[in-house]
């Protein structure tokens, strides 16, 4: 009790710094959830890799990063969104939307590159859509996104009825499948690289990222520090939209087929993996290098599983169990961590 | 404590265990890519691996025809799997089939979900070897080896017409109860039905052809109105499964059960008690189980080269006899199959 007078002097407040009384950086990244994953995915990498056959092979990380790729997109900027608290459940509605209007623009003769352009800015007004309602309107984003992922998804469905539109483009369909040299990585990873570098620097190097995180924590607290909340939050669900368009265009080009039912059910296996990766449902906490490894992780177990011919019903009780797991390890660690940590005398405590 | 000694340490430290971090990460991605070699497709003269991949498990539909494709590999010694996707989507099929190509099985056989997005999976299945045969619901016809068709519309549309016209003694009046008025199916099985009773049936009369749009209910009151707009009325044909039932379950408990006939396609599991209790006395399907132990067999026979799906190739599929591959190369099951109170409990689909 004594130290907590203290620490009210301002000299003592000045020196202090995050190092003073956490653990060191190795410490703290050693220990970090998103570390856990990455050390799963390791695992599960190296497990599988000499345990199932065929897993060991290019082509086996080729389809793997195929298959990833729109989950891998729309995390992006979905880990910005339930950072801040929210959640959008439209995502694979907007793909949908988008993927319908990619096939019947490129039908009636628009030039694909116009028709990318155009499903982009689609997407951009989904996003704001779903952003409009929730910050100056002022709805929870979970009954706004349900509403709309009926709305997108059923225009997309109206749009065109249960025919697929199927001809685009061989140069498009091919680059989408081309992989770089015998790597077996995708040419599309190099976007999505380029996209994760983006997200990362935005979410955890700029004031408006870490303007992100503090609205999570406290939206109060946020608003007093000078953050822009509605501002903030209505720009994670653009960015939402346009990133789900984005994987629309992706999904039309690799299937080679806009449908209206494409990708549905999609948001699940989005918010699963970024949820997976560390990111809180409550908001304030989660970084892009775990959500990266979460989408992965889930990725390579299904690959695994498949080839090791496991039924898609375990599958998906193994990534269900795996999900609970990842949920609740963090709350009995620091359950654990609280019956063993008493407060030591003479060390200085944080900073209230 | 003993890193905590300076603030010029403390940074240093906090940069090395970034760049360690990042290290890590980068190792990782280079084992990734580089790591294993290229998968080999089993060697041996004949690859009898041969695995069903239906629209989704859990259906019963598929796990009848699966059913039959399995007697069918084990009668001639292959090795029969299922795999398939939880949902009927086409992506999930498209990861199914990558598995199945890098594990080098002989043959698949597939239901698709989508006829041109399986299309570069398929392409490249095929360029490793693995023959490719599609049931029930085919892709564009050069993703795939053969098609195995389960009846034709020519098929379909006489054995409705040879049912109705047999149940009320070839004469009478009659109407169609229909899905959707712009069903491509249905339509040209009613066009053909609609020959055929001009051709040869002169004393039945086709009243009308009503649309329930494969709505329960919609079909349902469409048989209702039917009933009362031609009293005359002596049989109904419904070339869907939705409106057979329906239509069933109004006669069965209304005064017409008995004194109307009804046919059409149905489903066992759907029609059981109609048939049972009397309502209906026959409909029509394919058989599932003899559509899988087909498809399993025109594996068969591409594995050993015996077809290569041109027209005219013939081979021999088990018990069902000899078949000839026809047009766009599609094998045809044969005729509908009628299901009534004596073979309606082998069937559970």
């Amino acid at each position: 009790m004594n130290s907590v007078e203290t620490g009210l002097e301002p000299k003592q407040a000045e020196r202090r710094a995050v190092a003073d009384y956490g653990n060191p950086v190795w410490r703290r990244w050693l220990f970090s959830r998103e570390t856990a994953v990455i050390a799963a995915l390791v695992v599960v990498v190296i497990v599988a890799s000499a345990v199932v056959p065929y897993f060991g092979t290019p082509t086996t990380l080729a389809f793997l990063l195929l298959d990833a790729t729109p989950i891998l997109l729309i995390a992006l900027p979905m880990t910005l969104v339930i950072i801040t608290g929210e959640i959008d459940l439209s995502v694979a509605s907007t793909l949908g939307l988008s993927s319908v209007i990619l096939g019947v623009l490129t039908k009636a003769g628009v030039p694909i590159e116009f028709a990318m352009v155009i499903c982009l800015l689609v997407g951009l007004l989904a996003g704001a859509i779903n952003g409009f309602l929730v910050t100056v309107v002022g709805l929870p984003s979970l009954a706004v996104t349900i509403g709309t992922l009926a709305l997108f998804r059923g225009i997309a469905v109206g749009l065109l009825g249960t025919t697929a539109i199927t001809n685009f483009p061989v140069f498009w369909q091919t680059l989408v499948q081309m992989r770089l040299g015998t790597t077996g990585i995708p040419v599309v990873m190099v976007l999505v690289i380029v996209l994760i570098i983006i997200f990362a620097v935005v979410l955890h190097f700029t004031p408006f990222g870490r303007g992100l995180v503090a609205l999570g924590l406290s939206r109060d607290t946020a608003a007093f520090s000078g953050v822009n909340v509605n501002r903030a939050k209505f720009i994670a669900f653009v960015l939402t939209g346009v990133v789900s368009a984005l994987a629309g265009i992706y999904w039309t080009l690799r299937y080679g087929s806009a449908r209206g039912d494409n990708a549905v059910g999609l948001e699940l296996s989005v918010i699963a993996a970024v949820l997976l990766g560390g990111v809180s449902i409550f908001g304030g906490k989660g970084a892009l290098h775990g959500v990266v490894a979460g989408v992965l992780l889930i990725g390579v177990l299904q690959s695994a599983l498949r080839l090791a011919n496991v039924s898609s019903d375990a599958i998906n009780i193994i990534t269900g169990v795996l999900l609970i797991v990842s949920v609740l390890s963090p709350r009995f660690l620091a359950w654990t961590k609280g019956l063993r940590s008493r407060p030591r005398a003479g060390e200085p405590h944080p900073p209230l | 404590m003993l890193l905590h000694s300076s603030t010029r340490r403390k940074g240093v430290t906090r940069a090395l265990s970034i760049g360690v971090g990042v290290v890590a990460i980068a190792l990782l991605a280079t084992a990734c890519s580089s790591g294993g070699s290229p998968g080999t497709s089993s060697s041996g003269d004949k690859n009898y691996k041969i695995t069903f991949l239906p629209k989704n498990l859990g259906n019963a539909y598929f796990d009848t025809s699966d059913k039959g494709g399995a007697a069918a590999i084990k009668s001639f010694g292959g090795t029969y799997s299922e795999v398939g996707p939880a949902t009927a989507t086409a992506d999930a099929q498209v990861s199914y089939i990558n598995t199945l190509t890098q594990q080098g099985v002989g043959a698949i056989v597939l239901s698709a979900n989508d006829p041109t997005a399986l299309g570069s999976s398929l392409t490249q299945a095929k360029s490793a070897g693995v023959k490719i045969v599609t049931f029930d619901s085919d892709t564009d016809p050069k993703y795939r080896d053969v098609f195995v068709n389960q009846a034709t519309a020519e098929g379909i549309a006489k054995v409705e017409v040879d049912s109705i016209t047999k149940l009320i003694g070839d004469t009478g009046e009659i109407a169609i109860l229909s899905a959707a008025a712009n069903a491509t199916n249905q339509n040209a099985w009613i066009d053909l039905m609609k020959k055929d009773l001009a051709a040869n049936h002169p004393n039945v009369k086709l009243d009308a052809v009503v649309y329930g749009n494969d709505d329960d209910q919609t079909s349902f009151d469409k048989t209702a109105a039917l009933l009362q707009t031609y009293p005359n009325l002596k049989g109904i044909v419904s070339p869907t499964t939705v409106g057979v039932a329906a239509a069933a379950r109004y006669l069965s408990t209304s005064a017409f059960k008995g004194k109307v006939q009804l046919t059409g396609l149905g489903t066992p599991n759907q029609m059981r008690s109609y048939v049972k209790d009397g309502t209906v006395t026959g409909f029509a399907l394919w058989n599932p189980e003899d559509l899988g132990y087909l498809a399993a067999f025109t594996a068969k026979a591409l594995v050993d080269g015996t077809i290569t799906g041109k027209t005219g190739d013939t081979f021999t599929a088990g018990k069902l006899g000899k078949f000839t591959v026809g047009d766009k190369a599609t094998v045809l099951l044969g005729d509908p199959f009628v299901f009534n109170k004596d073979n309606i409990d082998k069937f559970n689909f």
